[in-house]
């Protein structure tokens, strides 16, 4: 699998074009989808209220459109100015900020009721320039998150570890931050659709019972539902190859070859009939 | 909502400060509950600052009453200050470090050079 952050910094990376084909590819959107409703799931948030919710890493607001849909009003940020420019164009309903999450979020103490942030954690651990610490720069990251969320609030990150230790320095710097919670692997057995939700609770609510990590989905049985891959873009694209590239020895081709050998009385040539120039069939 | 974050800022961060600023005014729904909710995480005497700085006037003292009964004039006011008052263009001043944050097009340019962050 090819890792995007291998390749540029994120604001690098997702320039104009990437920005666009990556909120055109109606794939990355049902999967963005899928997993904007789940980390809303994990995060628990009383039912028919208004909540005020950040997303971290936000970029053309696909997942931002859910939160929507699900009446909550939004504050995103990302990196990228042109993925910003994308969710312009497109209208997303929440406020949008040109941020860098490694630098801290400087929002006032217990603004947010929540926090998702989906595929984007990944990127922090990378050391993009000569003064990047990741660690250093999760520990900022987490410590300022903890502080703007309300308390009792959770915050719910999916994202993409690159192996284990990724997975386990994130989770160390973090509950040194003060949050509380773990990781929920849904669909652990299946190879495609294994999805890591980082779960977190930033504090536990006075005079409740203690939060309890979520459940994860499809621990037994294998075949998950949801997003199926269809090879539209790959049969599309067969569909074009076909039609410009003709087979060069054509009937027409053969026929002329046969006058010019005619002409030229060399051998004995094999008359013109309806099956000249044809393919045979495969049980000949 | 928002206060300065470079490092060494810590005192007197906050609010930041508008100036040559852009508004629009956007229509959005009206939403009792979210403002009833909001209100306790508002620092009043700030917003009203801020407010003031886009040429909106709230009035100075938040009202007495418990947040269930406010009147319904009051949170339309609070509705279209937080929710239907976008800034375009302008600047943000930190009171404490003058850091300057431009906002373009709607978004604050937050990013922090490398000796800040």
């Amino acid at each position: 699998m090819s890792r995007p952050e291998h390749k540029a910094p994120p604001e690098i990376f997702y320039n104009d074009d990437e920005a666009r084909k990556y909120t055109s590819n109606s794939r990355i959107q049902s999967v963005q989808a899928e997993m904007s409703l789940r980390a809303l799931e994990l995060l628990n948030l009383p039912e028919n209220e208004t909540c005020f919710l950040l997303d971290i890493g936000c970029g053309s607001g696909l997942s931002g459109e859910i939160l929507d849909e699900e009446g909550h009003i939004w504050v995103g940020l990302d990196i990228s100015p042109s993925m910003l420019q994308v969710a312009l164009d497109r209208e997303v309903e929440g406020d949008l900020f040109l941020q860098d999450a490694g630098q801290g979020i400087g929002f006032r103490p217990g603004t947010f009721d929540g926090a998702i942030s989906i595929s984007a954690l990944q990127w922090l651990c990378n050391a993009d320039q000569q003064s990047h610490n990741p660690k250093a720069r999760l520990n900022r990251f987490f410590s300022t998150l903890y502080a703007s969320l309300r308390r009792g609030a959770r915050a719910v990150f999916q994202f993409y570890p690159e192996n284990d230790d990724q997975c386990e320095l994130i989770m160390s710097v973090a509950m040194r931050c003060g949050f509380e919670g773990g990781l929920v692997v849904d669909y652990p057995n299946s190879k495609k659709a294994k999805k890591y939700y980082l779960c977190l609770f930033a504090g536990q609510i006075p005079g409740k019972q203690k939060q309890q990590i979520p459940q994860a989905l499809g621990e037994e049985e294998s075949e998950p539902t949801g997003v199926v891959y269809s090879n539209q873009r790959i049969n599309e694209r067969q569909k074009v190859k076909g039609k410009q590239r003709k087979s060069v020895k054509d009937k027409d081709w053969v026929l002329r070859k046969k006058d010019v050998a005619r002409m030229r009385g060399n051998k004995e040539v094999p008359l013109d009939s309806k099956y000249t120039g044809r393919k045979r069939k495969p049980k000949f | 909502m928002l206060q300065c974050h470079a490092k060494n800022c810590n005192s007197n961060n906050y609010p930041l400060q508008l100036s040559k600023v852009e508004v629009v005014n956007q229509e959005t729904e009206f939403n009792p509950m979210f403002l009833r909710n909001m209100l306790p995480k508002l620092e009043w005497n700030a917003l009203v600052k801020t407010a003031f700085q886009i040429n909106v006037t709230l009035p100075n003292a938040l009202p007495e009453s418990s947040t269930d009964e406010l009147d319904e004039e009051f949170l339309k006011t609070l509705h279209r200050v937080l929710l239907e008052t976008h800034i375009q263009q302008g600047q943000m001043t930190c009171p404490n470090c003058n850091h300057v944050y431009h906002i373009k097009d709607g978004i604050p340019n937050m990013l922090l050079d490398e000796t800040e962050a």
